[in-house]
């Protein structure tokens, strides 16, 4: 037994001859956000696949609070509290920031089959779903659009308020920063910021302000493997990481 | 709010139009036109049916056909036993044939759901054009299986003497007998609306327009899709009923990939996903075949051009083009 609320024990994926996940083991702990950075191709996505339950490993097995949830399909471990945003984001177009938030409150009050009473005039799906989007520092004018007509950092705000109304306990985060601006990226930082201790966090992140703003601990991704772990500290001194990733 | 206002008034017009139409032609004495509304109500009927399953889930069921024809099926084999004498089955529980309506009603949406579950569960394992092959192959097996049933007339189909009766009202009077498909076909309309604007509607939605955000957020599509391609079935079953009642007359031809098409037809012409839409697609198909049908055996050549002429001009069909693009929710 251990104190990680997730636990990946030696997972391995090879797609033909490309290992993108090589015997990768790696812990987060329930209050911390884990950073895992790497060079493109080094297998990021392939692995939040494997945590999200898109992908299953060839082997290992991944464990969310002790139990075994390796066989366990995408919309399984969402009920068991955790909550992934994509890395290009991924709404659903024609309906409204708020209808998009509205249908994670509702999976996470498990009630999904009634099908007679109106959802749009239900407070029990609006409040929450109306108060995480202003958490994620959404204009509450900007609510009721649909998200195809959002601009692109609005619709990342949407997507990480669709994961918090899952009221989660490990949230999954494919580069949430990916094609934010300056502004946009210094927002969104603070609010994953105001996240930490309220639930673990296992980021994707390319922006390295970012990282090690955010970083409690970062685990540096390289072709598979994960070559070094540790606090953002011991990271940025590790010769190892200077060479693969980090440069100079 | 003004394009909201004009999708009311529109739908109200329509809503309208079937009794309006109903009425004169009876005033007139005319009672061939008002069966003719009946038949625009009826097959409008299995259109709201398929447009729950296409409009609102995403399913491209290209096998409406094998619903709408069971339906009429059950309510004919009801039928056909009650003017027998004989039981429909015998084991493990006898039951009676019944000349009643809501009891071929209610055969119709037992058959009809029972068959959409299986066919669903396997159909909706496959998507895209598996899904629409799936569910034609599905509804072709059942005509080839109604063909190959002599008891009840095979490729000959079954002939009904007599319209079953409704507690209450002489369904044999053509006004009545609209009224009444009027009546399941605005209530069909109305179950559709309230399930479109439910918490399992907006899932519904979701998982059409995007399943691997709905399965993120720990929604499985699958038996969100099965359920309503169920309910859709049942409604399209229902109007199968009415119109073996219409015509008298229920042959597997109703089965054929041909009627599917037809029902798709009435979804994809008024608009899909629009609640009215399907009465305006069942009354255009009607009206050209009334009318051009008439004068020329060629009629669904202009069907086929009016077809082209919604789908490549307006995308929303004829809804699309009276009032704009759907409400986004």
């Amino acid at each position: 037994m251990s104190d990680a609320l997730l636990s990946l024990r030696g997972l391995n994926k090879t797609f033909g001859a490309l290992k993108a996940t090589d015997d990768v083991s790696l812990d987060v702990a329930s209050d911390e956000i884990h950073v895992i950075i790497g060079p493109n191709g080094a297998g990021k996505s392939t692995l939040i696949a494997q945590v999200a339950g898109a992908l299953k490993p060839d082997s290992g097995s991944v464990l969310l609070s002790d139990e075994d949830v390796t066989r366990l399909g995408v919309p399984a471990r969402a009920r068991r509290g955790l909550a992934r945003t994509f890395q290009v984001s991924s709404l659903i177009a024609n309906f409204s920031a708020l209808a998009n938030v509205s249908l994670a409150v509702q999976s996470h009050q498990g009630s999904s089959f009634r099908l007679w009473r109106s959802a749009s005039r239900d407070s029990r799906l609006r409040e929450p779903a109306q108060e995480a989007l202003s958490r994620v520092g959404m204009a509450a004018t900007r609510c009721d659009i649909p998200v195809d007509e959002l601009s692109h950092g609005e619709r990342r705000q949407v997507e990480l308020a669709v994961a918090l109304a899952l009221q989660p306990r490990l949230m999954l985060l494919d580069e949430p920063m990916a094609g934010l601006g300056g502004q946009d990226c210094i927002n969104m930082t603070a609010v994953l910021k105001r996240l930490r201790g309220e639930c673990a966090i296992l980021l994707v992140e390319h922006d390295m302000d970012a990282v090690f703003a955010l970083a409690d601990r970062i685990s540096v991704l390289v072709y598979g493997r994960v070559i070094a772990s540790g606090t953002p500290q011991e990271i940025r001194a590790s010769r190892e990481v200077q060479e693969a990733y980090l440069g100079n | 709010m003004a394009k909201h206002r004009a999708e009311l008034l529109v739908n109200l017009v329509i809503a309208l139009a079937l009794p309006a139409a109903a009425l004169t032609a009876w005033a007139l004495g005319e009672s061939f036109y008002v069966s003719l509304v009946s038949r625009v109500a009826i097959l409008a009927l299995a259109g709201v049916g398929l447009n729950l399953a296409l409009g609102y889930g995403g399913m491209v069921s290209f096998g409406h056909a094998a619903f709408f024809g069971l339906g009429a099926y059950a309510a004919g084999i009801f039928a056909f036993h009650a003017f027998d004498g004989t039981p429909v089955i015998s084991w493990p529980i006898q039951i009676m044939g019944a000349a009643s309506m809501p009891v071929g009603w209610l055969a119709a949406i037992v058959v009809a759901g029972l068959a959409a579950l299986a066919i669903g569960a396997i159909s909706l394992r496959t998507s895209g054009v598996y899904f629409i092959m799936i569910t034609l192959a599905f509804a072709q097996m059942l005509y080839y299986l109604a063909v190959s049933i002599p008891t009840y007339g095979g490729a000959d189909g079954l002939i009904l003497y007599l319209r079953s009766g409704f507690p209450g009202l002489d369904s044999s009077d053509d006004l009545t007998f609209f009224a009444l498909c009027y009546a399941l076909l605005m209530l069909a309309i109305f179950i559709t609306w309230r399930i479109a604007g439910s918490r399992f509607g907006m899932a519904l939605r979701g998982a059409s327009r995007n399943e691997e955000r709905l399965a993120a957020v720990g929604i499985s599509p699958y038996p969100i899709k099965l359920v309503a391609f169920c309910i859709s079935a049942m409604i399209t079953a229902v109007a199968g009923a009415l119109f073996a009642e219409l015509v008298g007359f229920v042959s597997p031809t109703l089965m054929a990939w041909k009627m599917s098409g037809e029902i798709l037809i009435f979804v994809i012409l008024g608009g899909v996903g629009r609640l009215y839409a399907p009465i305006i697609g069942a009354a255009i198909f009607i009206l050209l075949e009334t009318l051009i049908g008439g004068i020329t055996d060629r009629w669904q050549f202009v069907l086929g051009l009016v077809l082209l002429g919604v789908v490549l001009f307006a995308r929303g069909g004829v809804m699309g083009a009276l009032t704009g693009r759907a409400r986004h929710v």
